[in-house]
């Protein structure tokens, strides 16, 4: 197919032409970004946890009253809990992966280092490992006599006597490679305190924050062995089969009740409500996002029915001549869909630099990371594709002119 | 002349109905996609108190020191709230007009029917000054009075929701409702009053929040009961104790602060008390590094502490684009078809229409597209605002309403979008050479 052809009859239509390459140029351009943007949603969403989702309940009780010794009152309701049928392990924690809300420590790997090397979440509860799902990658395991109650901890840190401090934990791997890279992070020291040093004894495959916006440093965690006692942060998490959950659950909530009629239960959740819960906003501007590419997407296409019609039926004549010269259908379906692929290169190029353009100034009051060159391709199939589909259409109509249109007059 | 020229465009539009069609649904979606992030962005951004929220302020003190930011921070911002001492003593010194710390509580309240469970509510610990400052709208009663302050009496203000469910609707100021187990006073009933953003406690609701908060109870009442707090607790150092007291003790930071300064030279004022505090301090030795406090009205502190979701300025951001890209699409099909009438253009102007009545009849045509265009896109809006429930969280999505503004809006962004598209096609219409179309044909 010639070019030269087109390109002449194009600058016949100047204005027109440069208004459709620049409105494929700019939903070019935005395409890119919001693509771009959609992409780090999704894969923010898809942020792993490091536990097994689909088997874990959250239940939170708060009592009207405080029970007078909160460890015994943790450990009967745990005992409880246990005996419902079909759970497979209980576990008592001050927080949980993407729950929100949490608790975090300054870590120091030397106790006279003046500022934090880092931030981190300090997970404390017993019987974590096995009920959560999450893979001891070497070392092992805390052990009950590991563990300190958390009144206790909190008086020996007050007289500085260490004996009575947790003296071990669990960090992921995420978190040994930052501290240590390279290096056996087992028998390493974490000092939360200058009095409080903690020794690694195993090393988590992964476990993620409460509250892990930034993807970067969201396995920055620790298991530390402190028994926090019944109150109403605390979470019970109850692993049993994915099927089983909701059995598992109306049984779990009529066994504390039973226990204590007066208390309140405040969250009853399935570990797949809280992620759900946790990505709602991403979730949400995906999804907006995707409705105003959709938008944008159609009201381009329309752009481009409406343009190549109007040419159609101004070129009414002209098509008439060349079909009564010899021109195929094939040729003038051909001449319009070669015109609109020009178009529609054109403006592609012109978006890659506006789309470029907008991501810098994303990146520069949105803090937004660099458009990879990837998504170029992406926007620029979409926009031929879309071209492609909509002169469809016209073109059709176009190859539809019977050559007996020459010998009209208008 | 103007319904000549209506019944003109009418005319011209009916003549191809395919491209106006185009036209008005390109409009009327760029419009509808826009209105419907613009109704969800004036909805977050809202001033949730615009009468007086250039006069409410947020004092920051930096408690921590510039140990206590982490090795990464680079800004000298001072932690976002108060911790206890710090919080005492600007309630005890009272330099503002009104005042009140706050923190978050999470009680459980007791129904008097014994067939009933307990239930568990959210509110707020405040002083009596937090009703009047923040201009509480009271359905029964009112708030409690100073000295029922430093009483610290067992006095509460309840939601009507709470009020419905305890007391089935009925005035109860004077009745006695059980939190925590301690029977309360109810002295006022709060009447439908749910700010978003939640301007007065922002660190601990993040902005915005789905329920409503159900009981106040005096600030130090609460802290005497040992009730402890439900929102954020932040800290630089472990308490060296544990338990609610040992909060109270340490630098941890839990409790809102807000105070109303009437005019400039009383924020100026409360701005120097506030570097004479941190300097006693610092001469105390509490503090060891110079004065670096804050003093933010509402919407200042509300941007600081980024309460409007940038994602939702970006989605802005992209739905203006799509709008702009509407605009490219209509100005040139409106081009194509202007310019297609070049004949007609002649005739009139031969006739001796002049350039301004070309103008006008064009525009009008646009001016009607337009207005088709709103037309659809209201009902667009609609559609959207109702599914925004569907993809936004509740507590965002909640606050996008359709309401007459909004409408009155869509309408007059897709006739003036469209009427300004239309200029450069009229403009070019209007230059037609009447002597060079006539001998054409």
């Amino acid at each position: 197919m010639d070019i030269l052809p087109i390109l002449s009859t194009l600058r016949r239509h100047k204005l027109t032409s440069w208004l459709l390459i620049l409105e494929i140029a700019l939903t070019c351009a935005i395409v890119c970004n919001a693509v771009f943007l959609i992409g780090q949603r999704l894969q923010r969403m898809d942020m792993p946890s490091g536990v097994a989702e689909h088997e874990l309940l959250q239940i939170q009780v708060a009592d009207v009253t405080a029970p007078s010794n909160p460890y015994a009152r943790l450990a009967e309701d745990v005992a409880l809990l246990r005996q419902v049928p079909r759970v497979i392990s209980v576990a008592s924690s001050n927080q949980v992966p993407f729950g929100s809300s949490s608790s975090n420590g300054n870590i120091r790997l030397d106790p006279a280092q003046p500022e934090r090397t880092l931030f981190a979440t300090t997970y404390f509860g017993e019987n974590l490992v096995p009920t959560l799902g999450t893979r001891l990658v070497s070392g092992r395991d805390l052990q009950p006599d590991d563990f300190v109650d958390v009144e206790t901890a909190l008086k020996a840190l007050g007289t500085g006597e260490s004996k009575s401090l947790p003296h071990v934990t669990l960090i992921t791997q995420t978190l040994a490679e930052r501290l240590w890279p390279g290096q056996n992070p087992l028998g390493r020291i974490i000092y939360l305190t200058p009095v409080v040093g903690l020794r690694v004894v195993g090393v988590l495959d992964s476990l993620a924050r409460p509250n892990a916006y930034d993807t970067a440093k969201a396995q920055y965690t620790m298991v530390v062995p402190i028994r926090m006692g019944a109150n109403k942060d605390q979470s019970y998490l109850i692993r049993t089969r994915p099927e089983d959950r909701a059995s598992v659950l109306t049984a779990a909530l009529a066994a504390l009740k039973k226990a204590d009629p007066q208390r309140v239960v405040t969250t009853k959740r399935s570990f797949d409500e809280v992620r759900r819960k946790f990505f709602q906003d991403d979730r949400a501007m995906a999804g907006m996002l995707v409705g105003v590419i959709v938008a944008l997407l159609i009201v381009t296409a329309l752009g481009i029915v409406g343009l190549a019609s109007f040419w159609v039926a101004q070129r009414r004549r002209t098509i008439g001549v060349r079909r009564a010269l010899g021109a195929t259908r094939g040729n003038i379906l051909h001449y319009f869909q070669t015109e609109n692929f020009l178009l529609a290169t054109i403006g592609i190029a012109l978006g890659m630099v506006l789309a470029y353009g907008i991501n810098l100034f994303l990146m520069l009051h949105y803090e937004l990371p660099r458009l990879p060159a990837v998504y170029f391709p992406i926007g620029a199939v979409v926009l031929w594709l879309i071209g492609q589909v909509a002169v469809l259409g016209p073109a059709l109509r176009a190859a539809a002119v019977p050559p007996v249109v020459a010998t009209r007059s208008v | 002349m103007f319904n000549y020229y209506l019944e003109l465009a009418l005319r011209s539009l009916k003549r191809s109905p395919g491209l106006t069609l185009l036209m008005v649904l390109a409009i009327g979606f760029g419009v509808a996609a826009s209105m419907t992030t613009w109704s969800v962005f004036r909805a977050v951004s809202g001033d949730p108190i615009p009468w007086k929220s250039s006069k409410l302020f947020v004092p920051q003190i930096d408690m921590w020191g510039p140990k206590g930011r982490g090795p990464n921070s680079t800004d000298n911002e001072p932690p976002d709230a108060m911790d206890y001492t710090d919080a005492m003593a600007l309630m005890r010194a009272h330099r503002g007009k009104l005042q009140s710390a706050m923190y978050q509580i999470s009680p459980s309240v007791v129904p008097a029917d014994a067939s009933k469970h307990p239930i568990n509510v959210s509110g707020h610990a405040v002083y009596s000054e937090f009703f009047p400052m923040l201009d509480v709208p009271f359905l029964y009663g009112n708030g409690w009075s100073a000295d029922d302050d430093s009483q610290r009496a067992a006095v509460a203000v309840i939601s009507g929701k709470l009020n419905d469910k305890l007391f089935g609707g009925v005035n109860s100021v004077g009745r006695t409702v059980s939190i925590e187990g301690k029977d309360y006073r109810v002295v006022g009933v709060l009447g439908s009053w749910n700010p978003q953003p939640r301007f007065y406690d922002v660190v601990n609701t993040g902005g915005f929040s789905t329920g409503v908060e159900d009981v106040f109870v005096p600030f130090e009442r609460a802290i005497a009961m040992g009730m402890p707090n439900d929102g954020n607790t932040n800290c630089s150092e472990i308490p060296a104790q544990s338990g609610f007291v040992g909060l109270q003790q340490s630098s941890c930071i839990w409790i809102a602060y807000m105070v109303q300064l009437d005019d400039a030279a009383a924020v100026s004022a409360y701005r120097s008390w506030l570097d004479g505090y941190a300097k006693d301090q610092q001469t105390a030795g509490r503090f060891g590094w110079a004065p670096n406090n804050r003093l933010r009205d509402v919407p200042a502190f509300l941007d600081h502490e980024q309460v409007v979701p940038s994602d939702t300025k970006v989605s802005l951001l992209v739905a203006l684009g799509l709008l702009i890209v509407c605009l490219v699409n209509t100005a040139g099909l409106l081009l194509a078809k202007f310019l297609r009438r070049s004949s007609e253009i002649g005739v009139r102007r031969a006739l001796g229409a002049p350039r301004g009545a070309i103008y006008a009849q064009f525009l009008t045509e646009a001016g009607m597209i337009g207005l088709a265009g709103g037309v659809l896109g209201l009902l667009l809006t609609g559609v959207g605002v109702a599914s925004v429930s569907w993809v936004l969280p509740k507590d965002i999505a909640s606050l996008a309403r359709l309401d007459f503004s909004l409408l009155a809006l869509t309408l007059l962004v897709a006739v003036v979008a469209t009427t300004l598209a239309g200029l450069y096609p009229t403009f070019r219409a209007s230059r037609v050479q009447p002597a060079w179309q006539l001998k054409s044909n």
